[in-house]
């Protein structure tokens, strides 16, 4: 590797939480391009203004798949208003880190996540 | 847990024999090899020794051996060397250089370096395989090119480019030709007079000899400028005190390298040829190269709608060591130039794996790489929202 992990990104990549997709989800958000290597879908489940329940599918690097797993972890329960707060840099800092080449391309769960969450206010005409 | 090391282009382990011969280099035998007293005269004999074994390998003159710190100043000094060589003399001509658009870094960059210095370079296509085409070679000849250069053998995808009719089209032409074999020596016989080289790289690291040294092969009448001013060793091209360490490991490696080759090769194509096979088998897998004209240790496969890096880092948990052409694993993010020029589109590039075998890999190694692997690809196709199987 050119610049090292974290622990914490690697414990996420080896063990994503919140891994799969959600059949009848309210909201499904897709960001990315495979020509860039990354590819991020979340899939949401709300419930009372709330994610009730979120989950993932991405193609992409250790970095890629450790933001989708920890971004998923950070909102699971938390309003639609709270889960919109969510920034890059949250993802990155609750990583203890990316590198920095690593920022731009990998690290797109918080738009993943906003994209999921426009995609149900859609669905709900909100 | 299981440790298997499958990356052999990168770098492979320096071999017992090798290690033994070098360590009485570091303190018994000390010598400045230039100097003119005893302990000097000790340094001076073992290089000279070492050039022999070099040159052996190779077929070519001892005198007609350079040493450097590795593959890359070996491609700098060859590159630069003939082409500042010419600089000079043919002003009114006009200076034209001659590449291919696989070529490692080392020629690639030191291509890019001359053309903002006023040289012109062609870069050859290749086909799916990674084969330049010797008609394009040959009509991109013009009385203004001076130097080719094109590698033996490809770093990444192992295709063995046609060499022979290279030199054959340079020498009709009195140009000089110029290769990178640092990933094919030792496992392709190479006769530099046969095959009409005049200068060739080489990497000790490659062939189980120690890091940070290598070799230019000059052939005798070939003219070059050095890139590095000094003391003037090795006939004023590398200035700088030799390595004597170095140099002597380079020599025994050069010196074992042609000893064990007939069965080193043997061995590893095997081990290659089942694993490719095996591979084969996954789903939507693709080897990258070429079936036959291909180093003996390289195996290069892409999987649709998996990522490089993430599969290189889940083998690295199982204990396998591999390489990827993902452009997530380079700081430049930017997909390999080699399967980008082979016609690979970047998502396609992305999802590859370089798996280089060594003289140390077993059966045993093949079988658990062939266990392991389909499992991570089909761990990852779970995770990939690209999958649609």
């Amino acid at each position: 590797m050119p610049d090292k992990y974290s622990e914490k990104v690697l414990d996420h990549f080896r063990n994503p939480r919140n891994l799969g997709e959600i059949k009848d989800a309210d909201g499904i958000g897709t960001v990315g391009n495979p020509t860039c290597g990354d590819v991020m879908t979340i899939y949401i489940k709300v419930k009372n203004g709330r994610i009730e329940d979120i989950k993932f599918k991405t193609y992409g690097c250790a970095a890629a798949i450790a933001s989708s797993s920890i971004a998923t972890e950070l909102v699971k329960g938390k309003t639609l208003k709270e889960a919109l707060e969510l920034t890059r840099n949250d993802v990155a800092e609750e990583l203890g880190g990316l590198p920095d080449y690593k920022m731009h391309c990998s690290n797109l769960a918080a738009d993943a996540l906003r994209r999921a969450i426009e995609d149900y206010k859609k669905k709900k005409n909100m | 847990m299981k440790k298997v090391y499958m990356d052999y282009a990168s770098t492979t382990p320096i071999d017992k024999e090798v290690l033994n011969e070098i360590i009485p280099y570091f303190d018994k035998y000390y010598g400045n090899a230039s100097s003119i007293h005893s302990f000097g005269i000790e340094a001076f004999d073992a290089i000279e020794d070492s050039r022999e074994q070099v040159s052996n390998l190779l077929n070519a003159n001892p005198e007609e051996i350079i040493f450097t710190s590795g593959g890359t100043e070996s491609d700098n000094l060859g590159i630069k060397g003939v082409a500042f060589n010419n600089k000079k003399k043919r002003e009114k001509k006009g200076f034209h250089i001659i590449t291919s658009q696989v070529e490692h870094p080392a020629v690639l960059e030191t291509c890019k370096y001359l053309e903002k210095t006023g040289f012109n370079v062609k870069y050859l296509s290749v086909d799916k395989y990674g084969l330049i085409n010797t008609r394009e070679l040959e009509d991109a000849i013009s009385e203004n090119t001076f130097l080719v250069t094109v590698m033996f053998g490809n770093n990444e995808i192992g295709t063995i480019e046609p060499i022979k009719e290279i030199g054959e089209i340079t020498k009709k032409h009195g140009i000089l030709f110029h290769t990178d074999a640092v990933q094919a020596i030792g496992k392709v016989p190479i006769d530099v007079k046969k095959l009409n080289i005049d200068l060739l790289s080489i990497s000790s690291h490659k062939i189980y000899g120690p890091k940070g040294v290598g070799a230019l092969y000059v052939r005798r009448g070939a003219k070059l400028q050095t890139i590095a001013h000094g003391g003037g060793q090795e006939k004023g091209l590398r200035s700088s005190t030799l390595n004597t360490p170095g140099i002597v490991g380079l020599g025994k490696a050069c010196e074992l390298g042609k000893k064990r080759m007939n069965k080193d090769v043997s061995h590893i194509t095997d081990l290659r040829d089942i694993l490719i096979k095996e591979l084969k088998t996954i789903d939507q897998s693709y080897l990258n190269g070429h079936p036959k004209k291909r180093l003996a240790n390289n195996v290069h496969f892409r999987f649709d709608a998996i990522e490089g890096e993430s599969l290189n880092l889940m083998l690295d948990d199982k204990g396998i060591a591999a390489s990827t052409g993902s452009a997530c694993s380079s700081k430049k993010l930017q997909a390999s130039h080699i399967l980008l020029a082979i016609g690979l589109k970047p998502e396609e590039a992305h999802g590859s794996i370089r798996l280089t075998l060594g003289r140390m890999n077993t059966k045993d190694d093949i079988e658990y790489v062939v266990k392991v692997l389909p499992e991570i690809v089909q761990k990852l196709r779970t995770m990939s929202p690209l999958w649609k199987r």
